[in-house]
């Protein structure tokens, strides 16, 4: 009976004493043991650990986190304000480093903040606001038309930096002042670019104008093919009526010259005679009950009239 | 219970005074005993056998898990992960050691992006002032606002990252398919945004795609579908008069071709006319040549035969045609060397009438 008075509150110690000791991390997660304050050892790897009951365990996420920045308005070097929004995903690599320094996951967003929302104000600001907006200098398909393409400075603009350039810079500024608190960056993304309410609202005057004048372009190019397609209807007009002019008067001409060498050939024979039948025929059709006629008694018709001898 | 407990006080009745202390048939007696010497050995009450045997199978419920078809099992010991169960019955330790966590892995999830329709986000740091920064308005290459929405559908395709490499990674995919879209929709202008969506969404895709397995969010992008891309509203009048002017340029071209089609072919058969109209000219011409050129030397072939009389026949011939005509006629004496007072033609002529 000695003997169980004593095992059994030991056994109990032990297993209190264990399991007070146990401590489980998740995939997720990583552990800081300290011991009164004072970092003691850290525990990265999942699973099943122990340590002195006293000793406090204080965990950290280990996977990838989010930073959502607050959206700002911020002025691109040309002096438009835009709202930027951006994110970036980070990590705790060094949980020592992390604990001494920052604490909490709500203290380092915090911290964060500050050195994020900096970083991205530093380079929009010295960027121009295309080089935030493209990422290549792709060649932009525009108004498709048939002619006269829009030369603007925006659409001819070649980027030096772009966007990806931009985030990337973003990065380098930031990266090292979070690196020594324990927090690798491992990237910052602009999510969203706008213009400010009142620059949106002259950038939708400045579409309505560019539109307009599209659309003006498509009515005078209508005008103008119009207009093409009616010269060429006058043109072929004239060329049609005056080519047949032309073939009608050739064939006429050949006519006339197949005419003129028959006549010529048959009164060639004798061009007396025809000049008597002919002028014989003109008599005939020309003279008439108005014409008058005087005629002298010297004539050939009328010189039987003196008399009958020859 | 109370049916037994009535026939055995009818047993009772029956057997009189035949036995033992409590009147109950011996071999019940003996039952009874054995019961309560069965209970004896613990010391204890019945109570917490029963709560040992409820926690028993509490914890043998716990150690068997059901999946689906569709899903996946990521079992932890003690947070590390160990294993990944497949669909049917598994088995695993109990609760507190081991613990599973159920993904579906089959089932197409999606998100949508510029709907009205669009809930707020929860947990989102802004959402005060910043409607101007609505989630389908984007900036194109050539500077000009675009209303851009779209849909994201997508899968785990690796429940081991999903779980355990990102915090949250349909947060994350929100958040890079927002980056990513705004950087396709940045190279491209105002005019591909709307007619290319196509292009875009292909984009969009594998660039997103990208970024999530370069964070290893276990996340597949199925499909990426672009809704129908606008102008915002304010603006949305001038681009449908851009595609007004269009047909009336159309129109414009279609009319004058109209006129076009409606003369040429007219002038066409007008030109043709007129060369007919020659060659029957030139016909008529030649034919008549011909024929005056037959008549002359048919005439002529008989005077050439008596020259003298036959034209001395064709001049009184003429005469006598021709003086019957005729008008008034003088004949005046050869000698006669004044004409004129004889003469005066108009005069008489106007009396007559």
């Amino acid at each position: 009976m000695k003997y169980r008075n004593v095992i059994i509150p030991l056994l109990i110690a032990i297993v209190v004493l264990v399991y007070l000791s146990a401590f489980a991390v998740d995939e997720t997660e990583q552990v800081v043991i300290t011991q009164f304050g004072k970092v003691i050892r850290t525990k990265t790897e999942a699973g099943l650990d122990f340590k002195w009951p006293w000793r406090k365990a204080t965990y950290f996420p280990k996977n990838l986190l989010g930073w959502d920045g607050e959206p700002g308005q911020i002025p691109t070097l040309e002096k438009t304000y835009i709202w930027v929004d951006s994110f970036a995903r980070w990590k705790i690599v060094d949980p020592e480093s992390f604990f001494r320094r920052v604490g909490d996951i709500p203290k380092a967003r915090r911290q964060l903040n500050d050195i994020i929302d900096a970083a991205v104000r530093n380079l929009i600001t010295e960027n121009k606001l295309i080089e935030a907006v493209r990422k290549s200098n792709r060649e932009l398909v525009l108004e498709v038309s048939s002619s006269g393409t829009r030369q603007d400075e925006r659409d001819t603009y070649a980027i030096t930096t772009g966007r990806q350039k931009i985030t990337a810079r973003i990065l380098a500024q930031a990266k090292p002042k979070v690196a020594e608190r324990g927090i690798a960056l491992v990237d910052v993304k602009i999510k969203r670019i706008n213009y400010v309410e009142q620059v949106r609202q002259s950038v939708y005057g400045r579409m309505i104008a560019e539109r307009n004048q599209i659309a003006e372009r498509y009515r005078s190019e209508g005008e103008g093919e119009s207009q093409k397609i009616l010269g060429d209807k006058e043109r072929d007009l004239k060329q049609i009526t005056s080519e047949a002019y032309k073939t009608a008067q050739e064939i006429k001409g050949k006519g006339d010259a197949e005419a003129t060498s028959i006549y010529a050939k048959a009164y060639g024979v004798d061009p007396a005679f025809y000049s008597f039948t002919k002028t014989r025929e003109i008599y005939t059709e020309a003279l008439g009950q108005d014409s008058h006629l005087v005629l002298s008694t010297n004539s050939e018709f009328f010189k039987y009239l003196k008399g009958y001898t020859e | 219970m109370s049916w037994d407990w009535e026939k055995l006080k009818r047993q009772q009745q029956h057997g009189g005074g035949r036995g033992g202390g409590l009147g109950l048939p011996p071999d019940l007696e003996d039952f009874i005993n054995k019961i309560k010497a069965f209970r004896l050995p613990g010391g204890l009450g019945s109570g917490p056998i029963i709560i040992g045997l409820i926690l028993l199978l509490a914890i043998g419920f716990s150690m068997v898990y059901k999946i689906d078809r569709n899903e996946e099992g990521v079992v932890q010991r003690f947070g590390k992960y160990v294993r990944t169960g497949h669909p049917g019955l598994n088995f695993k330790w109990p609760s507190g050691i081991e613990s599973v966590t159920i993904v579906n892995v089959t089932e197409t999830q999606r998100e949508e992006f510029g709907f009205a329709s669009e809930r707020p986000q929860r947990g989102r740091r802004f959402s005060s002032g910043s409607e101007g920064i609505n989630v389908s308005l984007m900036l194109t290459g050539d500077l000009n606002v675009g209303l851009v929405p779209w849909i994201v559908q997508y899968r785990i395709k690796d429940s081991y990252n999903f779980l355990f490499k990102v915090q949250d990674p349909k947060g994350l995919l929100r958040d890079m398919s927002e980056a990513t879209m705004r950087m396709v929709v940045g190279d491209r202008s105002i005019n591909e945004v709307i007619s290319k969506r196509d292009e875009i969404a292909v984009e969009a895709q594998q660039l997103l795609q990208l970024e999530l397995d370069k964070a290893e969010t276990g996340i597949n992008i199925i499909n990426l579908e672009m809704k129908k891309t606008n102008v915002p509203a304010p603006v949305q009048q001038s681009f449908n008069a851009v595609n007004q002017a269009v047909q009336e340029k159309e129109q414009m071209i279609y009319q004058a071709r109209e006129d076009y089609n409606k003369a040429i072919p007219a002038a066409r058969g007008e030109a043709e006319r007129t060369i007919k109209a020659a060659e029957g000219y030139a016909l008529d011409r030649v034919n008549r040549g011909k024929g005056d050129a037959k008549r002359f030397l048919a005439v002529y072939n008989e005077y050439a035969k008596a020259k003298d009389v036959t034209k001395r026949r064709l001049y009184l011939e003429m005469l006598q045609e021709l003086f019957p005509k005729l008008g008034d006629k003088y004949i005046i004496d050869a000698d006669q060397k004044n004409l004129l007072p004889l003469l005066n033609l108009g005069k008489v002529n106007g009396a007559q009438q």
